[in-house]
């Protein structure tokens, strides 16, 4: 099996990237400004929502029980999608999954698509195999558009230009949409991409879509979006595709209940998103004729079998952990490497590879916990990075690295008292040679980056442990 | 292609029942249900307070508000389209005709194409049932109706209006399985420095009339 | 002084986990948790087998070194009446960590101790005002003061408004509020150093909002956080100090003579 998650296989660590990014003050400035009044909109309409911890219990509950029947539940979607009408397919890997894709649009003879944001679809890298195959795929999505149109790479989740700002993106549109004049407000802007995909949306005669949710109980689809372009692409084409994880299974049709009330406020900072979208196979006399939906592995199953860490199929893609991260509000998407950026990004690419790549990642944390906190589904995100990262030292398998060495040092000092009181003895001169005017300034190898731009005290003289010796013996005035 | 997803099928559910061979204590018909469902699922409101608050979520999407009763919706409709200086609409298969007012040139859903849905000056639907909590409408079928017009009026009947999602959900469950849009305000886009723009791809206007 | 004694059913006996960084590093943190436990009524020991309860290793995924130091702090306290703990960090390790390391190791009896044990724990604000039951601990502190939320105390311990509460108490203190409190200062153990470049725009964020308050004094209930915070103070040259929350409570106007 060949599991691809975008670029990320040849994504450079995230330390080198941060260091890059941290350089760009207008990329910084722009997710600054847009984390901000997300995470503001959010707390508002949660503070409202005074079931907001029930609706997460809930929420957590029906994605772990999903999880531990994930074989009954596909069974019966496929089963219930195929007797409405639709066809299913299934995709071990991206390949497999573009392969099937590629296929299902050259049997129609189709040469371009219209395409409603979907981040499995980047995930396997659709764009590139359809343009391999001479087929073009129309993103509809304003900020996908912003991103396709700018050769670019998406850096949020769920708004994934956010880190353009309205000048930038009017660069894009000019130069892409071939325009002598455009204004720089967003509402101009807007206005630029509603006329030039109207036109697609007439014309193009297959869509393609991700889910939000596929529904066991009926066999049905739903999409949730803001724009209108879902509905285009999800209603206008003869021919409709959709690409979902097979965790994006949920029991039944009631349980929207329950994430249709998580995602928006999470996600936008919504009461609700402008348009949800449901349908069931192919409708008569509604929508396209043909239906096919592609359930995708592509590493899935793997994750779910560690029980330590399966809680990250819970997720539903809101993006408010990365809204709230102090780490990702420094650097923005791109450091991560992957499109699944910020605390979910973390955790989730690293084990989509099996820990073969990405594995700068469960480091990428301060693990201060706002992410968890926030996390609609309740994924404990600091604990899935803490047993990652336990994963990532096992499968290392070098244990000369220095910080192996360092590490297993430490754990030998603290294993005793008299160890512990002769290191802290030995530090004591051993930090000497750095002192200058009662503080250290620099220190050699890696602590050096804590001396970059943080003064350190030098160890006192006493320790507290000395210092209550001396006051049993009754040296002590204290 | 059928023989390799076949094959991909039984492999991704020989790993499912792998991961989860140490993991299925109890049925999965009792896991369901030990779900805990402590949200809330029923109305905390008076019903004036819950019309009210559908009222007002609506405004804060900017939809326009019209209240009418059984008598004179057909005049609500009326003055809300002179609003906007709309002399023509299609019509939803399902509305009741009687709600039309006189003098207003329509058409059938059924009779027109999607250029002419596109070229349309507005659409003129009901909904199932609405939601005062978000301030959404719930449509059944006329997808490309409610989608391509730039401006869309639904009529909706107050016993429609419930207050929660839950009770939402309660009521379209004989309609699980239908082509349905739930529609909070005019469509819109933040994508653009956060800045809320209304009107991307869908409807630009929504008009509510409440009876 | 006003006599608090009296307000204290009875005088406990708190067993001491300086914790290792505080031990080598912060000496005075320890001195005045003892001056105002003992100050307040209670006999304050400390074990001196105890050294390190194991947070770095485990958070850092070398998840099997952390174990004997487990092992070790269940033996050195397991029979202390109250342990108290000046850092938020190493009690959500022991909190959040300690029961689920020992039912993964399988012992039983391990469980069974740790289970005994925690609720026996306490992070020191927490024991002040949940166990000890006071707000008021007599402290004088005649100082500008701003307090930094850690986020282990926020997140993890949930202490909520415990440490204000006793800082509102202390006569002489000008508090001022940090904005964006709930903001991370970015060290987050090695992260300071495996990421220091991120970890060092995230101090530089918690800097101007702690410069911003004019404050003399930074506070905290993690010595953790302070010593990131006074280092990125003191290379910006700036004159706000840090100082460990239980050496503001343990200051006195006797002390200050």
């Amino acid at each position: 099996m060949s599991i691809r998650v975008g670029e990320a296989a040849e994504a450079p660590s995230f330390q080198k990237a941060a260091h890059m990014l941290l350089k760009d003050d207008q990329l910084r400035t722009n997710v600054r400004h847009a984390t901000d009044v997300i995470t503001q909109k959010r707390s508002h309409v949660v503070a409202e929502q005074h079931d907001w911890q029930q609706l997460r219990d809930a929420g957590s509950a029906i994605k772990a029980h999903t999880l531990r029947f994930l074989d009954h539940y596909l069974d019966q979607f496929e089963a219930a999608c195929t007797a409405a009408g639709g066809h299913v397919h299934w995709a071990a890997d991206a390949d497999e999954a573009n392969r099937i894709i590629v296929g299902l649009i050259q049997r129609q003879g189709g040469r371009e698509i219209i395409k409603v944001k979907t981040m499995t679809s980047d995930e396997i890298g659709l764009n590139r195999a359809l343009e391999a195959n001479g087929i073009h795929p129309h993103e509809t999505d304003l900020a996908d558009m912003i991103i396709q149109l700018g050769h670019d790479q998406p850096s949020h989740i769920v708004v994934p230009a956010l880190h353009k700002n309205r000048r930038q993106v009017r660069e894009i549109f000019m130069q892409a949409m071939g325009l002598k004049e455009l204004g720089d407000r967003p509402e101009d802007l807007t206005d630029a991409a509603r006329r030039y995909l109207r036109e697609k949306f007439l014309k193009v005669k297959i869509g393609f879509s991700g889910a939000n949710f596929l529904i066991a109980e009926t066999g049905g689809v739903c999409v949730v979006e803001s724009e209108g372009n879902g509905r285009m692409c999800l209603t206008l084409p003869d021919v409709l595709i959709t690409i979902a994880g097979v965790e994006k299974v949920i029991p039944t049709f009631r349980d929207l209940e329950v994430f249709l009330q998580l995602l928006p406020r999470s996600a936008t900072g919504e009461r609700m998103n402008p348009y949800n979208s449901l349908w069931t196979g192919v409708h008569p006399d509604e929508g396209p004729r043909e239906f096919h939906v592609v359930l995708l592995d592509n590493g899935r199953t793997r994750i779910l079998a560690d029980h330590e860490s399966r809680e990250t199929l819970h997720c539903i893609r809101c993006g408010a952990c990365l809204n709230t991260c102090p780490v990702y509000r420094q650097t923005g998407g791109h450091a991560y490497g992957s499109i699944y950026a910020g605390p979910i990004g973390a955790i989730l690419t690293p084990q989509l590879f099996d820990m073969e790549h990405s594995q700068s990642l469960p480091y990428a944390s301060s693990l201060c916990g706002a992410c968890y906190e926030v996390c609609p589904v309740k994924i404990n995100i600091p604990e899935v990075l803490i047993h990652l990262r336990g994963r990532v030292v096992r499968e290392q398998q070098s244990g000369a690295s220095l910080e192996a060495i360092g590490m297993k040092a430490m754990a030998r000092v603290f294993a005793t008292r008299r160890r512990f009181e002769a290191a802290q003895r030995l530090g004591r001169i051993a930090q000497w040679p750095f002192i200058s005017q009662g503080w250290i300034h620099h220190l050699p190898g890696m602590l050096g980056n804590w001396t970059a731009v943080r003064d350190l005290r030098p160890m006192p003289s006493q320790t507290f442990r000395n210092w209550w010796r001396g006051r049993e013996k009754g040296n002590s005035n204290d | 292609m059928t023989e390799t997803t076949s094959a991909a099928r039984s492999a991704i559910f020989d790993r499912i029942q792998k991961a989860n061979s140490s993991v299925q204590a109890r049925s999965q018909v009792a896991d369901y249900a030990a779900i805990s469902r402590e949200y809330q699922q029923s109305a905390s409101k008076h019903r004036a307070a819950i019309l009210e608050t559908f009222a007002e979520r609506l405004r804060e999407y900017d939809a326009r508000v019209h209240q009418a009763s059984s008598m004179t919706v057909a005049e609500a409709i009326r003055i809300a389209l002179a609003e906007h200086g709309q002399h023509s609409a299609l019509v939803a298969n399902a509305f009741p005709k009687e709600w039309l007012p006189d003098g207003l040139s329509w058409r059938a859903e059924a009779d027109a194409e999607v250029d002419a849905m596109d070229k349309a000056e507005g659409a003129i639907v009901t909904c199932k049932v609405a939601i005062a909590h978000t301030g959404t409408i719930v449509l059944k079928d006329a997808r490309k109706l409610t989608l391509l017009p730039d401006r869309l009026l639904c009529v909706v009947r107050e016993d429609q209006v419930v207050e929660t999602v839950p009770e939402a959900f309660a009521r379209l469950q004989s309609l699980a399985t239908d082509a349905l849009t739930f529609v909070s305000g005019p469509s819109a886009t933040a994508d653009i420095e956060m800045t809320r723009i209304r009107g991307v791809h869908g409807p630009r206007f929504l008009d509510v009339v409440l009876v | 002084m006003m006599d608090v004694r009296g307000n204290f059913p009875r005088s406990m006996r708190i067993s001491l986990f300086i914790t290792c960084y505080n031990d080598t590093l912060f000496p005075e943190t320890g001195k005045s948790v003892v001056r105002l436990l003992e100050r307040l009524g209670h006999q304050v020991e400390f074990p001196f087998e105890q050294t390190c309860c194991g947070q770095m290793h485990y958070n850092t995924g070398y998840q099997p070194e952390a174990m004997p130091l487990l092992r070790r702090f269940v033996e050195v306290f397991k029979n202390a009446e109250a342990v108290c703990i000046p850092s938020s960090s190493c009690v959500a390790m022991i909190r959040d960590h300690y029961s689920k390391m020992a039912e993964a190791a399988g012992d039983a009896a391990l469980v069974r101790d740790v289970e005994d044990l925690l609720p026996r724990v306490f992070e020191l604000t927490e024991l002040l005002v949940n166990k000890l039951g006071v707000e008021d601990v007599g402290a004088y502190y005649p100082h500008r003061v701003t307090y930094h939320a850690s986020c282990h105390s926020l997140r993890s311990l949930h202490l909520g408004d415990l440490p204000m509460r006793l800082l509102r108490k202390v006569r002489g203190i000008k508090l001022v509020d940090l904005e964006r409190i709930d903001q991370c200062c970015g060290f987050g153990g090695t992260f300071a150093v495996k990421n220091g470049e991120v970890s060092a725009a995230m101090l530089e964020d918690k800097l101007r909002c702690v410069v911003n308050t004019r404050a003399e004094v930074c506070t905290a209930v993690d010595n953790s956080c302070l010593m990131h915070i006074f280092g990125g103070l003191h290379r910006q040259g700036a004159g706000t100090k840090t100082v460990h929350l239980a050496e503001i409570l343990a200051a006195t106007e006797e002390g200050m003579a």
